[in-house]
């Protein structure tokens, strides 16, 4: 059990005196940056730090896998807004954080990779153990670089942090060799960096602002898409007060969820392949687009030719090369989310929209929550909509990938920033569990429940080891459906139902609970569904609950890929087939 | 209208180990050919200037600048192709000379195309050629019938014509 008994001497603001290990500076520079946990996995090019770590006042989890540190890092950032740490070290280390690397590039999250890396003297020399993970990670890293002397330790380090959280955020890695972890020196003061290519622009143009403000006065049908950004940028507040000024409804993207409250008579819930209905014909319909902190992703967009075809777009985001790169766009605004709304409610009048917003609450139609199916069976979306009412919609809810993913986004309606995290981008399966470790750890006081599928629970549940060692409140909810779900439901609409390679056995997650020594149970009929629930809320810790459901039941509404809002497919259009 | 055109790119990096291949990384993550690249130091110590071709219509090329900028290191970008730039290019031909065709090779390459002979053997010639990469093509075209051993070209480096100026705005940020 990795409850700490050692004494943690904390780290002196006095000068050093005499030189120390890169390896002690490392975690000095750690420290100095607010680093308070690391998940990680030790190694021998990173040895000299985990002999210096028991004396740096920071909790290290010791994860099954290295992606899974990369992953919990990403959640403990999306639940906190510091930034994640995660350690390696070097080749099959470094390389297995790639993928957690590559979803926190995708979704903007600050994360600092450290790995380690074979001594200098036989870089390139094919190494034992060593890799390339500067090259690896180029393209799914913000920044990243090599430490090459002990000197380096400090700025580098603080470069990082830096890099990590400001701007838009992303991912860093420093890839430390063994004999700069083992060289004496001095740990720099930290100190103005010195980065003339990197200015990330915060406070928009003030004409690009008068200008916007101008095409939503004219606007009849106006319709805000909230995303990513409004949480990073802490915006919830100011946005909620300009929906509310100018009475413009707001569409969530899957990575906006609890970035306006779903509770808000304004908000339309989620968009996209698997959004609301009545949220998609909105954007259909709109003759104004609003993107704030979004990207017109794909899985939002549909076919981008076919987009809000009536709409004129205005698009707020800290990264202009995301600004006309799917969409052209009439007022493009760099800047912060926040400022940009700050500044926007300064220049804008109240508004009203009633008939837009009467026609649009004409289009609503609840997604389907029915305990169980034609067969008497128990539905997923009815677990999770009861999930939501139990927990009264207060949990840190993390998911993998897949049908539970969207059923959760639709059903688990949060009301506040940071209680949904789920890999978008990347869709990275796995991801649900030591995502949800991560949010634990960085907000103990949570309740955090993994809601998983049976296919990427079965990616990492190597973690639930460390869940018990760290006694963390999770609860994971697996909604096992013996498939690998809307792979499935894939093959069902658009492959003529030849379930090539679909159909996924599971273990036995009770018995599996168990050899974890984790309190589990299986639910296989709706009437269980709450006191399962209730149950695994009853305690503090690791709790597992199986929840066996319909196996073929699918995703609805859904717009298939690369399709447009006309493409959409509903529940009723195929009722008569079940 | 999309019309896709070769774009002339002046590029001011910080010179630090690799930034080159961040920039080139970035192409090809984002499927561009790159038909040129010329780096070199710029007026700036500590500052290199690469000059970059590449093709591609004019509202790729405007995401591929942007995409750009996020590398840390990149200072500032020009698309200088509106701007009739200067562009030049230094290329090394060795062509194969016999007694018979030595001096009509010469004739033609120093009267016609103000190149230079800049090494001869029995058997052969090195022209050394400057000037628009047009005029290197050219040039490389009429020597290509006496039988061409080797060519090496820099790639091409621009210049915007007139008192304007490709010049980096540098302030270090606070942490």
């Amino acid at each position: 059990m990795a409850i700490e008994t050692r004494e943690r001497p904390r780290v002196s603001e006095e000068p050093q005196r005499e030189p120390q290990l890169g390896a002690h500076l490392v975690l000095q520079a750690l420290v100095r940056e607010g680093v308070e946990v690391i998940f990680g996995y030790p190694g021998g090019a990173i040895l000299p730090v985990y002999d210096a770590l028991p004396y740096y006042p920071i909790h290290h989890v010791l994860v099954r896998h290295e992606q899974s540190a990369a992953f919990a890092a990403d959640g403990y950032a999306r639940a906190t807004g510091k930034v994640g740490v995660c350690m390696a070290t070097s080749g099959p280390g470094a390389t297995n954080l790639v993928t957690g690397i590559a979803n926190a590039m995708m979704d903007s999250i600050p994360i600092v990779a450290i790995t380690g890396q074979v001594p200098q003297s036989v870089i390139g020399m094919d190494a034992f153990q060593e890799t390339d993970i500067t090259g690896i990670t180029l393209p799914i890293t913000k920044y990243n670089l090599v430490i090459r002397s002990v000197d380096e330790i400090g700025p580098a380090i603080q470069k990082a942090f830096y890099l990590a959280r400001t701007g838009r955020p992303g991912p860093v890695l420093v890839d430390i060799p063994k004999d700069v972890q083992l060289t004496k020196g001095f740990l720099a003061p930290r100190q103005e960096l010195n980065l003339p290519g990197y200015r990330p622009t915060i406070v928009p143009h003030r004409r690009q602002i008068r200008r916007a403000a101008e095409l939503i006065r004219r606007a009849e049908r106006p319709l805000i898409l909230a995303g990513h950004g409004i949480i990073i940028s802490g915006a919830t507040e100011e946005l909620v007060r300009f929906a509310e000024r100018t009475q413009i409804p707001v569409g969530l993207t899957l990575l906006g969820i609890g970035g306006f409250p779903a509770s808000h008579p304004l908000c339309l819930g989620m968009v996209g392949m698997h959004g609301h209905a009545h949220a998609n014909r909105a954007i259909h319909e709109a003759d104004l687009i609003i993107g704030i902190g979004m990207r017109f992703d794909d899985r939002v967009t549909g076919r981008p030719s076919e987009f809000a075809p009536n709409a004129r777009i205005i698009h707020i985001d800290i990264d202009p090369a995301e600004i006309g790169k799917v969409l052209k766009t009439e007022v493009p605004v760099v800047g912060d989310a926040r400022e940009a709304l700050r500044l926007l409610l300064e220049e804008i009048e109240p508004l009203e929209h009633e008939d837009w917003l009467s026609q649009i609450r004409s289009w609503y139609r609840p997604i389907r929550t029915e305990p169980s199916g034609p067969d008497g069976v128990l539905q997923p979306q009815y677990v999770i909509a009861r999930l939501h009412a139990l927990t009264e919609g207060k949990a840190i809810v993390t998911t993998d990938v897949g049908q539970h993913q969207m059923w959760t986004a639709q059903l688990y309606r949060c009301d506040i920033p940071k209680q949904w995290i789920s890999s978008g981008g990347l869709g990275a399966m796995g991801f649900g569990v030591p995502s949800a470790m991560g949010a634990a750890i960085g907000r103990p006081e949570a309740e955090v429940w993994a809601v998983v599928g049976d296919g990427g629970v079965q990616m990492t549940l190597n973690e639930f080891a460390t869940i018990v060692d760290e006694q963390l409140n999770v609860k994971v909810a697996i909604i096992n459906n013996g498939y690998l779900g809307m792979v499935r439901q894939w093959q069902q609409l658009f492959h003529n139902r030849n379930y090539s390679e679909t159909p996924i056995s599971s273990p036995d997650y009770v018995l599996l609970g168990q050899a974890y020594r984790m309190p589990a149970r299986r639910v296989t009929r709706p009437g269980e569904v709450d006191e399962a629930i209730q149950w695994a809320r009853s305690f503090r810790g690791p709790a597992l609950i199986e929840f066996v459901v319909n196996q073929e039941e699918n995703v609805y509404p859904m717009i298939p890929s690369g399709g447009s809002f006309r493409d959409m497919i509903d529940d009723t259009q195929i009722e008569g087939e079940w | 209208m999309v019309t896709v055109r070769s774009h002339t790119l002046v590029v001011l990096v910080e010179d630090k180990p690799g930034v080159m291949n961040r920039i080139v990384s970035l192409f090809r993550q984002r499927g561009f050919n790159i038909d040129s690249i010329a780096v070199g130091h710029s007026e700036t110590p500590g500052l290199s200037r690469i000059t970059l071709v590449a093709q591609g219509d004019d509202r790729k090329i405007e995401q591929l600048v942007k995409q750009l900028y996020k590398i840390l290191e990149v200072i500032k970008i020009t698309d200088v192709t509106d701007d009739n730039p200067i562009q030049r290019e230094l290329a090394l031909i060795k062509v194969t000379a016999t007694e018979r065709n030595r001096s009509d090779i010469i004739r033609l390459v120093t009267d016609v195309y103000q190149a230079r002979i800049v090494d001869a053997t029995p058997d052969s010639l090195v022209i050394e050629v400057t000037g628009s990469p047009e005029k290197v093509d050219s040039l490389i075209t009429m020597v290509r019938s006496y039988g061409i051993k080797e060519i090496a070209r820099s790639g091409v480096i621009a210049m915007a014509r007139g008192a304007r100026v490709v010049a980096p705005a540098a302030q270090p940020v606070v942490a």
